[in-house]
């Protein structure tokens, strides 16, 4: 069972979770979207938000390079284990509380406005709680951490992940002595990564890339697009409204 | 010079009679969907009123259209890119939707299935989106019909800058007019230029300016961007929308709906050639009072060979040269001046321009005393007053729009003098610039309006575009993907919405 939750689980949600998300990319991109509701009431949104995002994407970002940087890096660096501990639990728990207000905002304010309410799917409202759930125990995890500093429990996470995205078959190995509150904050985790792709959630790999393409592949404000199969001679002198596309 | 054309539309204000037979027409078709009960791609506005949304003008507010920076660079209002990308998560110009209005439909059923009663049974409103009773309508697409409503809230009106608003108040010297609004499919629009996604872009061939329903993310920064408001959050489908020019009756020739059925026949549509190059600088003209000449000289003339020339080499089609000559559009706002762009200070580059409306002459109690320019009254006295109208048309600006109007009181004048008295009096023309065969041309169009004058619009060329061959069969316009209906309740994707239920009526 450990071995199922820990060493196969983890390729069937990933496999899902990147899958899904390349098919309905391709497929559907009518319904890739933030599905936001600002527009139907902005009370408890702006705030709400706000520290949810905000929170979200220092957890999100302290996950991928605390967990996905190999030991050795740390260690060439010199940065103790005890040290990364600290900084994670620190970092972690001052965004995971952020996160845990704003999204606590949100919740309340999907479930009890009544525009909002009726204009929730299913799925709205049980992505929310599971991301809720997800920092409570996250948060939970914090305070195990604080119990041994010096990093050993960390060392054996990172390990796991490492593993698993190495296609390392002993992986579960690494985790099967750790604290329950961690086991179950990585099966929630990659629960999440299952779903994802049925969800809102699919927003972030846009939020990731649209603010690149905004700033950087667009040349100057304007989007033009031409229907012309065959394009016309270049322009003979370039200016603002370059045709992006 | 980049030679691109476009297909811009006039309104004519003068005959405007507030029908709303526009507004009507394309809510049919366009909006009568869920998610945009409340949106109105066309919407005519009394004036003055604070409009729809509330006080959309007021960018201070809003935060809408374009800047010119300190250092002359120009960027939406909202702020630069990284601005706007930083208030992703919440964007604090977005109106809500109260601030358009909640859209409610009534309980017609009750009418015919109420029981025996006392009283005659009503049909109450409710909420279109959560359902539930609405007991008092606080807001409607067209709250300020006809100065609805008290002046106090009417007056804060932003056109009302500069002007003495106080005396407007009084039964005496009030004044209106009409507004039909759509989007004005600028030459600098702000909605794409704040879309993160570049979901919104400008057609090369027409200009009509479109939201790629595919690509948008629902990020909802064009709908603060855009300064007219004319960019609605489709709250059900979690996508923005606006008015696409019926592109799809556009590019095979015909008008608008809402020009089309346009009853007062006020709604010109035409090509328009423009210099792509000069855009930028026209839109980062020093002083807002500028930007109204600044965008006359971005048009290129098509009867001018130069011009001709370079829009062959530039892909024009001739059909398109021809109907740029044809232009109505092109007489109104170049060869007459009597069009003008709709508030040029936001530095978008409207393409639907508007044709001031001419007023009863104030006090006409005291006929004997009205200032008389000649043979006309002078516009100045007019009832609607010259400084509210170039607020609204060219950044404050009186001269052009006193122009514009000496120009139709001399086409009235000319013309009654040659059908009642039967005298041909080309002075009258020549007081304002013109010749007795230019006033009838006017006449022609703006007064009698026949539709192959007001309509000069050239088809697509469909065959630079696709080979038919591969379409056969193929799928109609849809919201979804391919030949999906558009309605995606149980897609393995994005999950069912649940449907609006009306609950039931108690007995």
């Amino acid at each position: 069972m450990h071995y199922f939750l820990y060493g196969i689980y983890p390729y069937i949600a990933l496999g899902v979770g990147i899958m899904g998300t390349v098919a309905r990319y391709e497929r559907d991109p009518f319904t890739w979207k933030t599905s936001s509701s600002q527009l139907l009431r902005r009370k408890q949104l702006v705030l709400g938000s706000i520290l949810f995002h905000v929170g979200m994407l220092v957890i999100f970002f302290g996950h991928l390079i605390g967990l996905l940087t190999p030991i050795w890096v740390f260690d060439a660096l010199g940065v103790s284990h005890s040290a990364k501990q600290l900084l994670a639990v620190s970092l972690g728990g001052v965004a995971g509380v952020m996160a845990l207000v704003g999204g606590g905002m949100l919740l309340h304010r999907r479930w009890t406005d009544p525009r909002i309410r009726q204009t929730s799917s299913v799925w709205d409202i049980a992505i929310l709680v599971m991301l809720l759930a997800q920092l409570v125990l996250g948060l939970a995890t914090v305070v195990v951490s604080l119990g041994h500093l010096d990093g050993h429990e960390m060392v054996k996470l990172m390990s796991w992940v490492q593993g698993i995205v190495t296609f390392d078959a002993n992986a579960a190995s690494y985790i099967t002595d750790v604290a329950l509150v961690f086991k179950l904050h990585l099966f929630l985790g990659l629960t999440i990564f299952l779903v994802f792709p049925f969800t809102r959630l699919v927003h972030i790999v846009s939020g990731l890339f649209v603010p690149l393409r905004y700033l950087f592949a667009r040349p100057g404000y304007q989007i033009v697009r031409s229907r012309r199969k065959t394009p016309l001679p270049p322009a003979r002198k370039s200016a603002k409204s370059n045709p992006a596309e | 010079m980049r030679v691109r054309a476009q297909i811009g539309m006039v309104l004519n204000l003068d005959k405007c009679i507030g029908c709303h037979t526009c507004s009507v027409t394309c809510k049919n078709v366009w909006t009568s969907r869920d998610g945009v009960e409340y949106a109105w791609f066309n919407n005519v506005e009394t004036k003055p009123g604070t409009g729809y949304p509330t006080d959309w003008e007021n960018q201070a507010r809003w935060n809408g259209g374009w800047e010119r920076t300190k250092s002359g660079k120009l960027q939406p209002k909202q702020g630069a890119k990284w601005r706007i990308l930083a208030n992703i998560f919440a964007n604090p110009d977005l109106p809500e939707i109260d601030d358009y209005y909640e859209p409610f439909d009534f309980d017609y059923d009750h009418l015919k299935s109420a029981p025996e009663m006392e009283a005659f049974p009503t049909a109450r409103p409710r909420s279109k989106i959560t359902g539930e009773r609405i007991e008092k309508i606080e807001k409607g697409p067209n709250w300020e019909e006809i100065l609805g409503g008290e002046f106090s809230k009417r007056s804060q009106d932003y056109n009302f800058e500069g002007v003495q608003k106080e005396i407007y108040g009084e039964y005496e010297n009030t004044f209106m007019m009409y507004l039909p609004r759509l989007c004005e499919h600028c030459l600098n629009p702000a909605c794409a230029a704040s879309c993160p996604s570049g979901a919104i872009y400008k057609r090369d061939e027409d200009g009509i300016v479109l939201i790629d329903q595919e690509k948008c993310r629902g990020w909802r920064m064009c709908v603060s961007g855009c300064p007219y408001k004319k960019v609605y959050y489709n709250w059900s489908t979690g996508k923005s929308e606006k008015c696409t020019l019926c592109y799809p009756r556009i590019e095979s020739g015909n008008p608008t709906v809402c020009s089309e059925t346009c009853v007062g026949r006020i709604r010109y549509i035409g090509v328009i050639l423009y210099d792509a190059d000069k855009i930028e600088e026209a839109a980062n003209a020093p002083e807002t009072t500028d930007l109204y000449d600044a965008q006359l000289g971005v048009f290129l003339d098509p009867n001018d060979p130069g011009v001709i020339e370079a829009a062959r080499a530039d892909g024009i089609p001739e059909d398109w040269l021809k109907a740029a000559k044809d232009s109505p559009i092109w007489k109104m706002a170049m060869e007459w001046k009597v069009a003008f762009p709709l508030h040029p200070e936001y530095r978008t580059l409207p393409m639907v321009w508007y044709i001031p409306p001419l007023s009863p002459i104030q006090n006409a109690a005291e006929a004997g005393a009205i200032g008389m320019d000649g043979a006309m009254p002078d516009v100045r006295n007019l009832r609607i007053p010259l400084k509210y109208l170039a607020n609204m048309l060219t950044a404050g600006d009186e001269e052009p729009v006193a122009h514009a109007l000496e120009r139709m009181l001399a086409m009235r004048a000319y013309m009654r003098a040659k059908t009642v008295d039967g005298v041909i009096d080309e002075g009258i023309a020549a007081r304002v610039g013109l010749s007795g065969r230019v006033i009838e041309d006017m006449y022609r169009i703006m007064a009698l309006a026949n539709y192959e004058d007001r309509f000069v619009i050239p088809t697509t060329h469909r065959e630079q575009v696709e080979d038919a061959y591969d379409l056969r069969g193929g799928c109609s316009f849809t919201d979804g993907n391919a030949c999906s209906t558009g309605i995606s309740t149980g897609s393995l994707f994005g999950g069912s919405k649940k449907p609006l239920k009306m609950p039931e009526e108690l007995r």
